[in-house]
């Protein structure tokens, strides 16, 4: 059993602020069912940039849910340009401490954070931008260079250990453990050389259930979403079982007449495209 | 507060009568087995007892049974004797749904000796396919290595075919039935594997003894080298006290057999239907006809596994989750995955495993108490049946 501070257990049997805010200022998302995390922030920021308020939902673990709790506590009441700061070590502290395997939680809330304040100005999700600049590490937990090296500078990561309890990158099957010990090199100054892996027939070849998720995740974020973002409309993954894909179309594209013609010659097409060609999309 | 303990598939209570038999192997009886004097040879006399204990909960012979330290080493002495015993032979077939023990064991052969593995996939029952075990043998089969039973579904294996087809093709077959014995009958005098490990601490016997049952006859290659200990082997000082405990919680399991397949059985069948009818979005994970009869795995789908394992606990409820959290890894069970259960349920699957010291008030409290726990983390979630339209709401038992 985890050892959990007293603050940890209060925040996750007694959650703070859980709910959402239907005017909400800004919205974060980040994780998935499929990755075992989830969190969306709702927040609510008055003409004096303070941030009045703030509410939560979380899908994970109790650690998951006390960082939430503990992230809306220290976001109301303050000046945006204060909460920009905020780290995940702060959510950390403020719980007391959280088990070094449950950083990634704190990161969560961090991350959340940061799509609020992005989603409040009006920009794009970061997870997008990571796609065309970043490059993917981790299948399994769908973890990117830019996110690891940020995680490993701020909290002064040693080993690939600790990089997998902040990021979860390295968590499942393990393949990218060399590619960790590269980005840690490269971190402390060490000098790198990226070695090139072998292309498989189609990309999804001889992956794991988890990681061939990954790959749907990411290809949703990096080369559908944004498509249907350009028409104001959005997509969301709601459940991968086999073969067989379940999406939920949202904005624009709900309802849309021709959302038929998007499932398949989009959402379908670029899967099959970009992960495995016997994938079949259906909408729920 | 009192605790409900539903976790007995990782350990159990040892049984009061278990705890009196070995008692005075630490205080008054302490002498070595293997000394030439008296005060040693009675603790020998006893050693032979508890074998012939355990022999007779598995219908072989006494000289069949080797203690060891625990059901992995069983596992891994199993696995690597069969090896070392045919060393030309480069191929192991599994499953995908095995104990660590041997699962584990297996990928470091395959990764770190070159063997070739085949792990056994399953459907979505969880049971395994027997064309595709059949057409797995190879000339360089060395081993079969199938569980009995398995530790979070309770599904229990048609072992006494597998068997049979391993002996057609004449390769040697080991099972894990650390999850079996004590649960279901076993007699190896109808089933022809080739051996078999037992744990202690999964029937009312202390933690740290183990058995392997190895077939007369076959060769056997010891993993622990030394001492002449149990006819050389397997060295080391034998874990007398525990051993002793043993014996008899084998002879309590063969008196309890019938208890544990209609009392127990009863109690969690009332437990599974109480919260699948009471919790929205549960399914049962496994196979609803051929399971132990003290093991229910249930997934309630959008909430996960710590999550209701630390709630749950705050009543004294004490169960295990094939959640990635409580197991340090960030995978749910591979055994659910294998299986193909969705993420929507995988990560909130809760293992209950009951035993005969289980009583009907504490079912009642869990039906009770459950259905709240997993409401409110829903209340917290931001996923739901309704928001995100799940692929997969069937009970995949039905
Ligand atoms: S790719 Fe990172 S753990 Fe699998």
């Amino acid at each position: 059993m985890w050892e959990y501070t007293d603050k940890v257990k209060d925040h996750f049997l007694n959650p703070r602020n859980v709910g959402t805010i239907e005017d909400a200022d800004g919205v974060g998302e980040v994780g998935s069912l499929a990755c075992g995390d989830a969190l969306t922030l709702y927040i609510k920021v008055d003409g004096k940039g303070i941030i009045t308020d703030a509410k939560f939902q979380t899908f994970g673990c109790a650690s998951a849910i006390a960082s939430s709790s503990a992230l809306t506590e220290l976001l109301i009441g303050k000046p945006l340009e204060e909460a920009e700061k905020l780290t995940n070590k702060d959510i950390a502290e403020y719980l007391g401490g959280l088990p070094r395997e449950k950083m990634h939680c704190s990161v969560m809330g961090q991350e959340a954070l940061e799509q609020a304040i992005k989603n409040m100005r009006g920009e794009a999700p970061s997870k997008a931008e990571h796609s065309h600049e970043g490059e993917l590490i981790c299948e399994c937990f769908g973890i990117f260079d830019e996110e690891i090296l940020r995680a490993i500078k701020e909290n002064d990561l040693q080993t690939v250990e600790d990089v997998t309890h902040f990021t979860k990158a390295g968590g499942g099957c393990g393949k990218c453990i060399d590619d960790l010990e590269r980005l840690l090199a490269e971190a402390h100054g060490g000098t790198v050389c990226k070695t090139p892996s072998a292309r498989p027939a189609f990309p999804a070849e001889g992956m794991t259930n988890i990681q061939r998720m990954h790959l749907i995740e990411s290809v949703i974020d990096t080369d559908i979403r944004p498509k249907l973002q350009a028409d104001g409309g959005n997509i969301q993954l709601v459940d991968i079982d086999r073969n067989s894909v379940l999406v939920k179309f949202m904005g624009m594209c709900s309802g849309c007449p021709s959302s038929q013609a998007t499932l398949q010659n989009l959402v379908e097409a670029t899967l099959k495209e970009k992960v495995d060609p016997e994938l079949q999309v259906r909408e729920g | 507060m009192k605790t409900i303990y539903l976790d007995n598939n990782a350990t159990t209570q040892v049984d009061p009568v278990v705890f009196e038999t070995m008692q005075p192997f630490f205080t008054e009886l302490y002498g070595n087995p293997s000394s030439m004097h008296r005060f040693g040879g009675q603790v020998g006399a006893k050693l032979k007892e508890a074998r012939a204990s355990v022999a007779a909960i598995l219908g072989c012979e006494p000289s069949e049974i080797i203690f060891t330290s625990c059901g992995s080493e069983s596992d891994n002495t199993a696995i690597r004797s069969a090896l070392n015993a045919q060393p030309d032979k480069r191929h192991i077939i599994t499953s995908a749904v095995e104990h660590p023990a041997v699962l584990s064991f297996c990928k470091f052969l395959e990764k770190k000796e070159g063997y070739d593995v085949t792990y056994l996939g399953t459907d979505e029952y969880g049971r395994l396919n027997l064309e595709e075990y059949e057409a797995a043998f190879r000339p360089d089969t060395a081993i079969v290595s199938i569980m009995w039973a398995n530790n979070e579904t309770g599904n229990i294996y048609p072992i006494g075919k597998m068997a049979q087809t391993a002996k057609q093709n004449g390769v040697f077959f080991h099972t894990d039935a650390v999850q079996a014995v004590g649960k279901v009958p076993i007699d190896l005098k109808s089933v022809p594997v080739d051996m078999l490990s037992l744990s202690g601490h999964k029937l009312h016997a202390p933690k740290g003894v183990g058995a392997l049952f190895v077939r007369k006859k076959l060769p056997f290659r010891p993993l622990l080298i030394g001492g002449h200990q149990e006819g050389s082997r397997r060295a080391g000082t034998e874990n007398t006290t525990g051993i002793i405990a043993l014996g008899k919680a084998c002879e309590l399991a063969l008196a309890h057999m019938d208890e544990e397949n209609t009392e127990v059985r009863r109690l969690r069948d009332k437990l599974e239907t109480g919260l699948l009818n009471a919790i929205p979005d549960s399914i049962l994970n496994g196979d609803r006809d051929n399971r132990l009869p003290n093991t229910s795995n249930i997934s309630f789908g959008y909430v996960e596994g710590e999550a209701i394992l630390l709630m749950m606990d705050q009543l004294g409820i004490a169960a295990s989750s094939g959640s990635a959290c409580t197991s340090g890894s960030l995978e749910p069970s591979h055994v659910l995955r294998a299986m193909g259960v969705p993420f929507t349920f995988a990560h909130g699957s809760i293992r209950f495993s009951l035993s005969r010291f289980n009583t009907e008030e504490e079912v009642d409290f869990v039906i009770e108490t459950l259905p709240a726990i997993i409401k409110n983390l829903r209340k917290l979630s931001p996923f739901s049946a309704e928001k995100s339209a799940p692929a997969c709401t069937k009970s995949f038992s039905e």
